[in-house]
């Protein structure tokens, strides 16, 4: 029950309502569109790399608050990161929203915790996994994925 | 949860006793996330009353056997339990005789049937068929597959803005190639009741046969398939009332003599040898396998405890609750309804302003109401309004006004959660 509320909070609403890095890069370096075929939700996600380091990172698409509050704090999260360190977090989020990671233990998840109670809803965590889901397709250099594969 | 049950007596039903058919329902007496549940989503499915509970423990635990083999008695109970629901199912429907019920997995199955049975052996290249933008993915997708298989093609009869076919475009698609109207009942997604009787009488003019996909009228109208004249009928047992895993489809007993078999097996043939095989009569022709029988007789005592109550006490409760929400979300700023044909069963689609079908969803789901959100199988119409998804809460006669209100109430809570 607590995670409902838990969920809907200040930070994921606030996020949804303004969306950082929303739109698309002119020349992006990778780039991969997101797919829930459970509803019909997409989200894109464009980035540069300046040596190792993300660079510029934007997103984009149609979805519920949880999906974009979760792309919006995913760009924040991973802007000036190494593509290591990125892969890292996407690892930890995926994870933390399946239950998976002691938050207790040392971690990189900060902020995105407020994702954390979405492991006790099943149908909503493709929601929250989605905009991570998409952005380690455009690492591997995917143009399209679906949230089922 | 009562161990001693009262059947609603029809006789004590002058006046819509919605409380104590409530008491017949014993998942309607659950609560969920610390509140009553709520429950809204009987467009999907419907919830079981205990007489058909208590029938399908009763079939289970004393006349359980495989049908039309053996000569003992107990399977020649089963087999005449079967054939008692097959009955009733008849008279529900009004079908002139019990051979033109067969008993499938659903609507979806039932469909699947008319296309392996019909459409593969009577529509062929460049031959067409009529659907509308209304239909269900079940009604559309099986036609997709014989229109790939065959070169047949798909024409589609738009909908207007408030979710109702267009019949003047219905009636210009009707050329020498039209070979079959497919065309839903009731709107799952929208709850437009569709004109169908009009628009069988139109498609037999140019004799074309017309195949009603009427999984949402049944639990909410009196189906007549004589009046109506269609020549297909196919409904689901779990949206009335029954189990999952069967339903009906109801066909002309001409045209299912002349069509092919859907599945080969047991006891939809009469002899089979290497050389040669003779297939049975109707309607165990489109019955191969053991069928489900439990959920066959569970089917029979739902239409059993729908008819005590009455079809016609059931639409009216029906009305005035889709009256009270509508006329309550038509007040709220920011929340449209979606369809608002004049002629609607108790179904309604909405969306809330700045909000996400499914962040609607799981936000009501705090407070014990169950509606269904997403593109409810019916993608072509949510392109038509331009929407990805919606909310859905669809009412039975067991629902309340006062669950209408807590459906309200939840509305408000989401639109507070999210300025």
């Amino acid at each position: 029950m607590a995670n409902y509320k838990a969920l809907y909070q200040e930070v994921i609403l606030d996020h949804n309502k303004k969306p950082r890095n929303y739109g698309t890069l002119a020349h992006a370096s990778h780039h991969a569109v997101g797919h829930n075929p459970l509803c019909g939700d997409h989200i894109s996600v464009a980035l540069n790399f300046d040596r190792d380091c993300i660079d510029d990172i934007a997103f984009q698409g149609e979805s519920c608050a949880i999906c974009k509050a979760s792309a919006s704090m995913m760009t924040v999260a991973i802007k000036g990161k190494s593509r290591a360190d990125a892969e890292i977090l996407i690892q930890e989020f995926l994870a933390m929203t399946t239950g998976k990671l002691d938050l207790e233990s040392p971690n990189h998840i900060g902020r995105l915790a407020v994702f954390a109670g979405v492991c006790d809803l099943p149908t909503r965590v493709k929601c929250a996994i989605l905009p991570w889901h998409t952005l380690q397709a455009a690492f591997n250099s995917v143009a399209t994925t679906s949230i089922r594969s | 949860m009562n161990t001693v049950h009262t059947p609603v007596n029809p006789f004590s039903l002058s006046s819509f006793d919605v409380e104590r058919i409530r008491a017949d329902f014993p998942i309607l007496q659950l609560a969920f996330n610390g509140k009553p549940l709520v429950y809204l989503d009987n467009a999907a499915s419907s919830q079981m009353p205990q007489p058909v509970i208590d029938r399908l423990v009763r079939y289970q635990t004393s006349e359980h056997a495989n049908i039309n083999r053996a000569v003992y008695t107990l399977s020649e109970i089963a087999t005449s339990e079967y054939e008692a629901a097959r009955r009733k199912l008849q008279r529900f429907i009004n079908a002139p005789e019990e051979r033109e019920v067969i008993f499938t997995s659903g609507t979806t199955d039932a469909i699947n049937l008319v296309m392996h049975g019909y459409g593969r052996k009577f529509i062929k290249t460049g031959d067409e068929i009529i659907l509308t933008t209304l239909e269900h993915h079940s009604n559309i997708v099986p036609w997709q597959m014989l229109a790939e298989e065959t070169g047949a093609k798909i024409r589609v009869v738009p909908i207007n803005d408030a979710g109702e076919l267009l019949i003047d475009e219905y009636e210009n698609l009707f050329n020498e190639r039209t070979k079959l109207v497919g065309v839903m009942h009731v709107s799952n997604a929208l709850g437009t009741i569709n004109p169908i009787k009009q628009m069988i009488a139109f498609a037999h003019s140019h004799g074309v046969p017309v195949l009603v996909d009427g999984a949402q009228a049944v639990p909410h109208l009196q189906v007549d398939v004589q009046d109506l004249d269609c020549d297909f009928y196919a409904f689901s047992g779990h949206k009335l009332c029954g189990p999952t895993g069967i339903g009906v489809l109801y066909g002309k007993a001409a045209l299912l003599e002349k069509m092919q078999p859907f599945k080969g097996g047991g006891d939809m043939i009469l002899s089979v040898t290497f050389e040669k095989t003779t297939y049975n009569t109707i309607p165990h022709k489109f019955e191969a396998g053991t069928p489900p029988i439990a959920a066959a007789i569970g089917l029979g005592a739902a239409v059993d405890y729908l008819l005590a109550i009455g079809m016609d006490a059931i639409a009216a409760h029906e009305l005035e609750l889709l009256n009270y929400a509508t006329e309550q979300m038509t007040r709220m700023q920011g929340v449209r309804i979606i369809g608002t044909a004049k002629n609607k069963a108790s179904v309604i689609s909405f969306s809330v302003d700045g909000v996400h079908p499914h962040d609607v969803g799981t936000l009501l789901n705090q407070e014990g109401v169950a509606l269904r959100t997403g593109h409810h199988c019916a993608q072509p119409v949510m392109l038509r309004f331009k929407v990805p998804a919606t909310s859905r809460a669809s009412f039975a006669f067991y629902n309340t006004l006062t669950e209408v209100d807590a459906l309200i109430a939840g509305i408000r809570n989401v639109q507070k959660v999210f300025t």
